[in-house]
């Protein structure tokens, strides 16, 4: 089995996904029946073949890094669940 | 005309009778509103816009009314709710975009209300677009209008699954709930719905169509595209939602063609793909059936059909499945509860980020995102992310080869008709083989289309897929069209609007 409770918690630590102790163990099953699947890849030989991340050319155009939208702050924070004077509020990082 | 026959008409039709003034888009809006209240049961919408569309109608007919329609003109759509519609709730079926009201519009719809559309409302579908049967949405599963044929084989009546992602656009244009939709597509979430509905839904060639304003599952591979009830239809659609967008940057700086004038009916001396490799264990027979009667149809009309080899196919869905959720975990991340939808107070930080992701991600995209998160983890990227991206290369290599013999590619687009809700979601690699014929166009960015070509044993829609080179969407059209002809599939679904006597 490629993946056991301790590997589920990291991986659930790094999406910061909190999982609770019963979760862990049917999740590790499951993730690792589908890592088991999907490692039938190792069939193929790729060892000359270079990977490909989309499927279009690979050089992205550029622009000029311009303000091009001013005024939208009102827009930027009425979606926020906590704002105050045109900020977001998250709970205290520093001490 | 009374509603059961203004809902029965194609997109085609419906935009020569308002542009003859036979209805107006009053009364076209008036009966598809209606239309939408009817299917409720269903659950293909998640958010109906009925004051939206009447306001969208009286702008049409005032400009009929000058003699200065546009090509959609009162054209009544609907939007899968992954497009963000500017002050209209967007949810992308997840509990975590709780309430969440864009403050600008997709570049596709807008697209589109620009070409006079006129908008239903916005459709389910699977959450973040992560699932093949609509059954991972947060606002619940969407049924299809068609049921089984009592007396046959399985000749139950439970409700069945309308395929997925776009479980409610695909319903909603076979319940006659919508006269057309805007669909994405990722790994088969326009085609497979598509097909489990009996209706027409087209992927284009990646690039075709901008992502902006949709929310992203895997940004490389997610296509939006058009559902509607005829190859014609799909052109129309397709040609408005189409064209380059300097605002997402692997949109293509490319014409857009007059789609719909590909479709000449002339499909000689065009020579079609048929890939061995799609023959996969468990299809049933009448799969195979319909896709060799397919080809027989395609031959008939002056094609010449020849056998082709795509040596990577089996090898396309577990890389999918590596490089979807990798996508999908970085895409993700943005759901912390700080600048829009849920949040769940915690003391730190950190805290607030884990507990308000538990709560408002479900059990699918949980699993993706932690599978995706494990694959671009330290110590396995190489194993299983530039592995999977090695495998991509191999399988846009296989089509690239087949390309210099054939001019398109038919094939099934599902391995199945749908199933029952509730059937295959003990298992989630049994789910992910629903997309095993329609993942690879996505991998190579190729454009596809399904029609409906025919009806199982059990009196269900089944769809053919047509794939062609990129940025040639009209040899696909133009193909569909001919199979289509020849199809004459003109059975309705067991539910739709409008049909009270």
């Amino acid at each position: 089995m490629p993946l056991d409770k301790a590997a589920v918690a990291r991986i659930a630590a790094l999406a910061r996904i909190r999982l609770g102790e019963a979760e862990l163990e049917p999740l590790a099953e499951e993730l690792s029946r589908i890592l088991s699947w999907m490692e039938q890849l190792n069939e193929v030989d790729t060892s000359e073949v270079p990977p490909m991340a989309s499927a279009v050319a690979t050089s992205l155009p550029m622009r000029n890094d311009e303000v091009t939208d001013r005024t939208r702050r009102e827009d930027i924070l009425g979606n926020a669940a906590r704002t105050t004077q045109g900020f977001f509020v998250v709970p205290k990082v520093l001490e | 005309m009374s509603d059961g026959s203004l809902l029965a008409l194609t997109l085609a039709q419906a935009r020569d009778g308002l542009v003859r003034k036979s209805f107006s888009a009053r009364e076209f809006a008036l009966a598809y509103n209606d239309a939408v209240e009817e299917a409720k049961v269903l659950n293909a919408y998640i958010t109906p816009t009925p004051e939206r569309a009447l306001e969208m109608a009286k702008a049409t007919d005032a400009r009929l009314a000058r003699g200065e329609g546009l090509p959609l003109d009162g054209i009544p759509i609907a939007v899968k709710d992954l497009y963000c519609t500017k002050g209209v709730l967007t949810t992308a079926a997840s509990h975590i975009l709780d309430g969440f009201h864009p403050p600008y519009e997709s570049t596709v719809t807008s697209k589109l209300w620009q070409a006079g559309a006129v908008m239903l409302g916005k459709t389910n579908l699977d959450e973040f677009a992560m699932g093949s049967s609509n059954t991972t949405s947060w606002y619940g599963p969407v049924e299809n209008p068609w049921h089984r044929q009592i007396g046959s084989p399985k000749g139950d009546n439970r409700p069945l699954v309308p395929g997925g992602s776009s479980g409610g656009s695909a319903t909603a244009v076979a319940a006659r709930a919508a006269l057309a939709a805007t669909g994405t597509d990722t790994g088969g979430s326009i085609r497979q719905p598509a097909s489990f509905c009996g209706i027409v839904g087209m992927k284009p060639t990646y690039g075709r169509c901008s992502r902006w304003g949709v929310v992203a599952y895997a940004s490389s591979l997610d296509h939006p595209g058009p559902m509607v009830r005829t190859v014609r239809d799909a052109a129309i659609m397709l040609r408005a939602m189409a064209g380059h967008d300097p605002k997402d940057s692997t949109s293509a700086p490319v014409p857009v063609p007059n789609f719909e004038a590909a479709l000449t009916g002339d499909i000689r001396g065009l020579r079609v793909g048929i890939p061995k490799e799609y023959r996969v264990d468990g299809m049933p027979a009448e799969i195979e059936t319909l896709w060799r009667q397919g080809a027989e149809w395609l031959r008939s009309a002056g094609a010449e059909v020849v056998d082709i080899s795509l040596p990577m196919t089996k090898y396309a869905l577990p890389a999918y499945y590596i490089i979807a959720p990798a996508e999908a975990s970085s895409n993700l991340a943005r759901y912390d509860g700080v600048r829009f939808g849920l949040r769940v107070e915690r003391g730190t930080l950190d805290e607030m980020y884990e507990v308000t992701r538990a709560a408002g991600f479900g059990a699918e995209v949980r699993r993706r995102v932690l599978i995706g998160t494990y694959v671009l983890s330290a110590g396995y990227y190489d194993a299983y992310y530039l592995k999977a991206q090695r495998v991509r290369t191999l399988i846009m290599r296989d089509f690239a080869k087949a390309f210099e013999q054939v001019d398109c590619i038919l094939t099934p687009t599902a391995p199945s008709a749908a199933f029952a809700i509730g059937e295959k979601t003990e298992d989630p690699v049994a789910m992910y083989l629903n997309d095993v014929f329609t993942v690879p166009a996505n991998l190579a960015g190729l454009p596809a289309i399904s029609i409906p070509a025919g009806l199982s044993g059990e009196g269900l829609p089944l769809g053919l897929q047509i794939s062609g080179r990129a940025f040639d969407e009209e040899t696909v059209l133009r193909v569909a069209e001919v199979l289509e002809r020849a199809a004459e599939f003109r059975h309705v679904p067991s539910f739709v609007a409008g049909d009270r006597g």
